[in-house]
């Protein structure tokens, strides 16, 4: 029972995580029609500013507002010079020169920082592991990022459906061409979404530094799975990407966890670990495939 | 900032290419490695360990002038066997180096030795290629791959664990280094568990040890996974009270680095490290640390003994002309290499000692690896008499 908690606790925070980056993906993808792959390399950027920031001060927290302007700066940048001049082209142009984008941020920080991985500090508050309930011992670190992602979920709702700027994002979403014809300056919109988008995807970045490891490519080996959160939960939708984004974590991790246990029952436990891993491995493609198969557009579709 | 050195650094490769090229008979030596993505830290300290060892002679290898050509691989096999044809057909190059993955080697390496060229291998040692597949143009100067992981099992085994949980990544590689420590370790296995490649949380198999309750815990995790996963472990609580026993790629300076305190009181294994106390070894690090602001790995190590083996077999045959008079020169593996004592087995790789390190931290409170003690002595590898040559 205890074990089974931590499981749930490691999915739900796995969950946050893949949340708060396909967040920004499906946001920019509903709204704008734009297929980014360069979103990990945000969330590479996020981190490596942010753990920049944080060894050169000493000071875990400052390496927080680091890690969100540098990669909503980049955002900007990439928005205004590249990306707006997809939003015409066919997604085969998108995928194209997103995927330029990525080699070029990976050299860029070769160039700058080195093919090592960087050392992140742990902020000294959150050191160790504490008893949430009797037995049960989590890293408190960890208990941080759920908390974070809830409260981002949180805002989230708050902004997208109850400010001006929410209704037009909703707007959107839904109908793209329509929010344009009302007079509406599609632009701005365009480049506040991409800068909120790669803001929350600088925060993901930064935030799992002190768990994973801060080095080049760290964006690409993640970004498959926030696909999959943003095609279960709907493409344009927070509130799928928030619900598929947990329930993958979730699905995942318990895979993980208890799958080989439970094949052991009835088999040979190296036949139980081999075929255990791989359907783990395959989990959350399975789930993808389930969902569409029963759900074209996703569990929340927006639009038409 | 490292910035100014970058600035530095291509200002410099700047002045250099202007320079006149080196002269026409110099020998060229092709490098096939990988420089990018999340592994490229590995193939640049074997190009500059390599780089090293030539710029220490002044430019030449055993007194013959020698030219690196150097391309990225990508970590795709493909590119490596187009990089190879390219250096054999396009360049006439005779003697190649450089591979680290050995996905890369086993698909590149065959198309070498089958052309008459010779290969040395700077680190990947696969076991596709140390047995029934070896070949007399084939030389291995790092280990063979099982021998990493069958040092952790050997150390397990004198520590006096009689039961381990082993994990590693769903892959040859990883399968390989959990077989390899079964081999040495001869314990229970009471935990076998296989993880995504490229997975990035390992908080469901920190729960799985937890439950288990293992006396060891062995884990082959190259890279930014193996980063993530010894973190985890200390932030799950359970460093300090499961003991860990790690293979050689696991714990190289970069990955220390990386990791910080959460790597202290881990015994490691390795056939190389910082403070081996021979002659070579003292003039290699004085001269990385001179040249490059960087921790030595051991990759930079294997980097720096592929180059003083081939300064060993230059000064023998003066060039690269007669291949037979080179390949003899080579078996022969008359250099002082930076670990002791070399020397090649029946299958042309290596027969040498494997030692047990601490991790502890030092006076920075970063963690640094010292040598305990002597592990394997002239140890060779598994396939060794299934080469026929």
């Amino acid at each position: 029972m205890i074990l089974f908690l931590e499981q749930l606790l490691n999915g739900l925070q796995y969950g946050v995580m893949l949340f708060l980056l396909a967040a920004g993906l499906t946001l920019i993808f509903g709204i704008m029609g734009v297929i980014n792959l360069a979103h990990g390399s945000l969330y590479m950027i996020g981190a490596f500013a942010g753990t920049w920031i944080a060894t050169q001060t000493g000071s875990f927290w400052l390496g927080i507002p680091a890690g969100l302007l540098a990669a909503a700066l980049i955002g900007f940048v990439i928005e205004a010079t590249v990306i707006r001049k997809l939003y015409a082209r066919d997604h085969l142009d998108q995928v194209l020169a997103t995927f330029a984008l990525i080699l070029i941020f990976n050299q860029a920080i070769v160039l700058i920082f080195g093919r090592q991985p960087i050392f992140t500090p742990l902020p000294e508050a959150l050191y160790g592991s504490v008893e949430i309930i009797p037995g049960l011992f989590y890293p408190p670190y960890r208990l941080m990022i759920i908390a974070v992602g809830l409260l981002v979920a949180l805002g989230l709702y708050f902004l997208i459906n109850r400010t001006r700027i929410g209704m037009l994002v909703r707007a959107g979403s839904t109908n793209r061409d329509m929010v344009r014809a009302l007079g509406v300056d599609v632009r701005l919109l365009y480049t506040v979404v991409f800068g909120l988008g790669a803001l929350l995807a600088g925060l993901a970045g930064y935030m799992t530094g002190p768990i994973l490891a801060v080095q080049v490519g760290m964006g690409e080996e993640i970004l498959l799975a926030t696909f999959v959160v943003v095609v279960i939960g709907g493409v344009g939708s927070i509130k799928g990407a928030f619900v598929a984004g947990i329930g993958l974590g979730v699905v995942d991790t318990m895979l993980r966890a208890f799958l080989p246990t439970i094949l052991r029952g009835f088999m040979q436990p190296s036949d139980a670990d081999a075929i255990g891993a791989s359907i783990s491995s395959m989990g959350i493609f399975l789930l993808m495939a389930i969902v569409l198969l029963i759900r074209p557009k996703g569990l929340f579709a927006v639009g038409g | 900032m490292k910035l100014t050195s970058v600035l530095k650094a291509s200002v410099l490769a700047a002045f250099a290419s202007a320079a006149p090229v080196l002269a026409e008979d110099a020998v060229k030596i092709g490098v096939i490695t990988t420089l990018s993505g999340p592994a490229g830290y590995l193939g640049q300290d074997v190009r500059d360990g390599l780089q090293l060892a030539i710029d220490m002679e002044g430019g030449t290898l055993g007194g013959v002038p020698v030219e690196l050509v150097v391309e990225d691989d990508g970590r795709k096999p493909g590119n490596g066997r187009q990089i190879a044809e390219k250096y054999m057909g396009d360049e006439g190059i005779k003697l190649l180096t450089g591979i680290i993955f050995s996905n890369v080697a086993g698909a590149t390496v065959p198309d070498i030795v089958d052309n008459g060229a010779i290969y040395i291998s700077p680190n990947a040692g696969p076991s596709t290629l140390a047995g029934k597949g070896c070949h007399e143009n084939y030389f291995v100067v790092s280990w063979q791959n099982d021998a990493l992981h069958e040092a952790a099992g050997a150390a397990a085994k004198k520590l006096g664990y009689t039961n381990a949980f082993a994990l590693a990544p769903n892959y040859q590689a990883g399968k390989d280094a959990i077989e390899g420590f079964k081999r040495t370790f001869q314990g229970e296995i009471v935990g076998e568990v296989y993880t995504q490649l490229g997975q990035t949380d390992y908080s469901a198999e920190m729960a799985q040890i937890r439950a288990a309750d293992p006396q060891v815990v062995f884990q082959f995790h190259p890279g930014g996974m193996g980063i993530a996963f010894l973190r985890q472990y200390q932030q799950a609580g359970l460093l300090g009270n499961i003991p860990m026993v790690l293979s050689e790629p696991s714990t190289d300076a970069v990955v220390l680095n990386a990791v910080g305190e959460a790597a202290v009181g881990i015994v490691a294994t390795a056939h190389w490290n910082r403070d081996f106390d021979n002659e070579s070894n003292k003039a290699f690090v004085a001269a990385w640390d001179e040249k490059y602001d960087r921790p030595i790995t051991y990759y930079g190590s294997q980097g720096y003994d592929t180059g003083l083996l081939i300064a060993s077999a230059l000064r023998q045959t003066g060039g690269v002309d007669d291949i037979d008079a080179l390949r003899e020169a080579i078996r022969k593996a008359d250099f002082d290499s930076v670990r002791g004592d070399f020397a090649f087995g029946q299958n042309q790789h290596p027969v040498h000692n494997w030692y047990q390190l601490d991790i502890v931290a030092g006076d920075d409170g970063k963690p640094v690896a010292v040598t305990k003690e002597l592990l394997l002595e002239n140890y060779g590898d598994a396939y060794a008499d299934q080469c026929e040559m």
